[in-house]
């Protein structure tokens, strides 16, 4: 039990020591127009599942980017679920920058499955 | 290149020291200041004046919000006055903040003349006194990294290993208010502090270079005193360590009081929070002040510094110098009496 009265804060810097870069660089040979995103969030604007549910898509491949693939899961996780996208194919359509997101979403889970198994 | 460097020098007076005690060393490390006082007059023969009519600098409240400017700069001008009044011209503050409140107020009086005319008058109206801007004004540890190698032949230690032969490495952590408030305030500027690594390397120990090595200790003031923002403090302490953790250093060196303070009561807190010490063994890493590590290596009675005092235990520490220490006088008062020993943490090993 804590009995100090407070918590250590979790900083929200990425420690780039230890962020592990191999997933996006195989991300990134699996879908290249993932280079070409700009963050704007047009996917996740449009996103139906997202409208439903707390799927985040542009949250999702950030956090990927950045390494923190502890966040992110195959199987149903409460904070960020891949499952819960339905692949209805919407942000690829509304992508100002041609970015192939469902197949990213797609290439996503599969690296997360190949790296748990 | 001589002129370049310039700006990392920094002049500091040769004798006749009037000395300012620190609020609250005296709780946390009370020997420190007892045994720079017997450094200075014993082994090295100096003049220093310990005026019992000392007061606050007002710092803690002054980087708090709570003490407004213009009773900080009284309160400064009258420590002054005491100074003039004892016939000295060489300011010697025992801790890092009140070194750092009293760079910032000549400062501010040079620049702007009229808050210097302001301060005399505050003071005469206050208490009839008047002050003089001190000739010199130098931190503690300066005085004894100029004095390093004079006291290197007084030594009965090393800095080194004695089961290994190897030089200790030692973390060195200089406060914030030393340098990084006025560059030129000290010792190899706020780039390149030099004061606590030149001890270090004149007295056989090995200096380790980690990457948050200047970060802040986490003491920060207002982070630390409302109890809702310790986290973002003892989260600062935190990154320091897991810096350091993987270099393995024997112990870490401060010239600051709360430094030392933060550095050795967070891992208590870490080690009870989440069961974590920075050391192989458990036992977390012993953190000395500049005055206890110049003691111990003169031969001092590690229990006369306040060794005792500290969280992170230094028995380990003084084995490996081959400092000789007497176990069962460590919680003895100076009357002689038995003292109750401390409760002991769940996680942290002592």
């Amino acid at each position: 039990m804590n009995r100090f009265g407070f918590q250590i804060s979790t900083a929200r810097s990425i420690d780039l020591d230890r962020a592990d870069a191999k997933l996006r660089q195989r991300l990134l040979e699996a879908v290249p127009s993932y280079r070409y995103c700009i963050g704007c969030g047009g996917c996740t604007a449009t996103c139906s599942a997202g409208a439903f549910t707390d799927f985040n898509i542009r949250k999702t491949h950030f956090l990927f980017s950045r390494g923190e693939v502890d966040k992110l899961s195959p199987t149903p996780m409460p904070d960020v679920d891949l499952n819960k996208c339905m692949l209805c194919g919407k942000c690829t359509l509304v992508c100002p920058r041609g970015v192939n997101t469902r197949g990213l979403i797609m290439q996503m889970r599969q690296l997360l499955v190949n790296k748990q198994s | 290149m001589k002129r370049f460097w310039n700006g990392y020098q920094k002049d500091i007076a040769d004798d006749h020291y009037f000395y300012e005690r620190s609020c609250i060393r005296q709780t946390f490390f009370p020997g420190s200041e007892a045994a720079f006082l017997k450094i200075l007059r014993e082994e090295l023969g100096k003049d220093i004046c310990d005026n019992p009519h000392q007061h606050t600098c007002t710092g803690i409240g002054y980087h708090s919000d709570v003490v407004p400017f213009e009773t900080t700069m009284t309160v400064v001008a009258r420590l002054f006055s005491l100074m003039k009044e004892c016939g000295y011209k060489n300011y010697v503050p025992s801790c890092v903040t009140s070194f750092g409140v009293f760079t910032e107020m000549i400062n501010k009086w040079e620049e702007n003349p009229e808050l210097k005319e302001k301060a005399r008058q505050y003071l005469w109206d206050a208490c009839k006194r008047e002050f003089e801007v001190p000739d010199n004004i130098a931190h503690p540890s300066d005085i004894i990294f100029k004095f390093r190698f004079d006291l290197k032949p007084h030594m009965k230690f090393q800095l080194v290993n004695r089961f290994t032969g190897r030089p200790l490495k030692v973390v060195e952590h200089i406060g914030c208010h030393y340098a990084k408030i006025f560059a030129n305030s000290g010792i190899g500027n706020a780039e390149f502090p030099y004061v606590l690594a030149g001890m270090i390397e004149a007295w056989g120990g090995e200096v380790v270079d980690y990457p948050e090595r200047r970060h802040c200790c986490g003491f920060g003031f207002r982070q630390y005193l409302v109890q809702e923002n310790r986290g973002y403090s003892i989260a600062n302490t935190q990154k320091k360590f897991e810096s350091m953790e993987s270099y393995e250093p024997d112990f870490i060196l401060t010239n600051c009081p709360g430094c030392s303070m933060f550095l050795d009561k967070w891992q208590y807190t870490i080690a009870e929070m989440e069961n974590k010490t920075y050391d192989k063994e458990g036992y977390g890493i012993p953190v000395l002040t500049y005055e206890e590590l110049t003691g111990l290596l003169l031969g001092y009675d590690p229990w006369t510094l306040g060794l005792q005092m500290h969280q992170v235990q230094c028995e380990r520490l003084m084995d490996k110098i081959g400092i000789p220490y007497r176990p069962s006088d460590k919680y003895r008062g100076h009357n002689g009496r038995l003292l109750p020993s401390p409760e002991k943490p769940v996680n942290l090993k002592v």
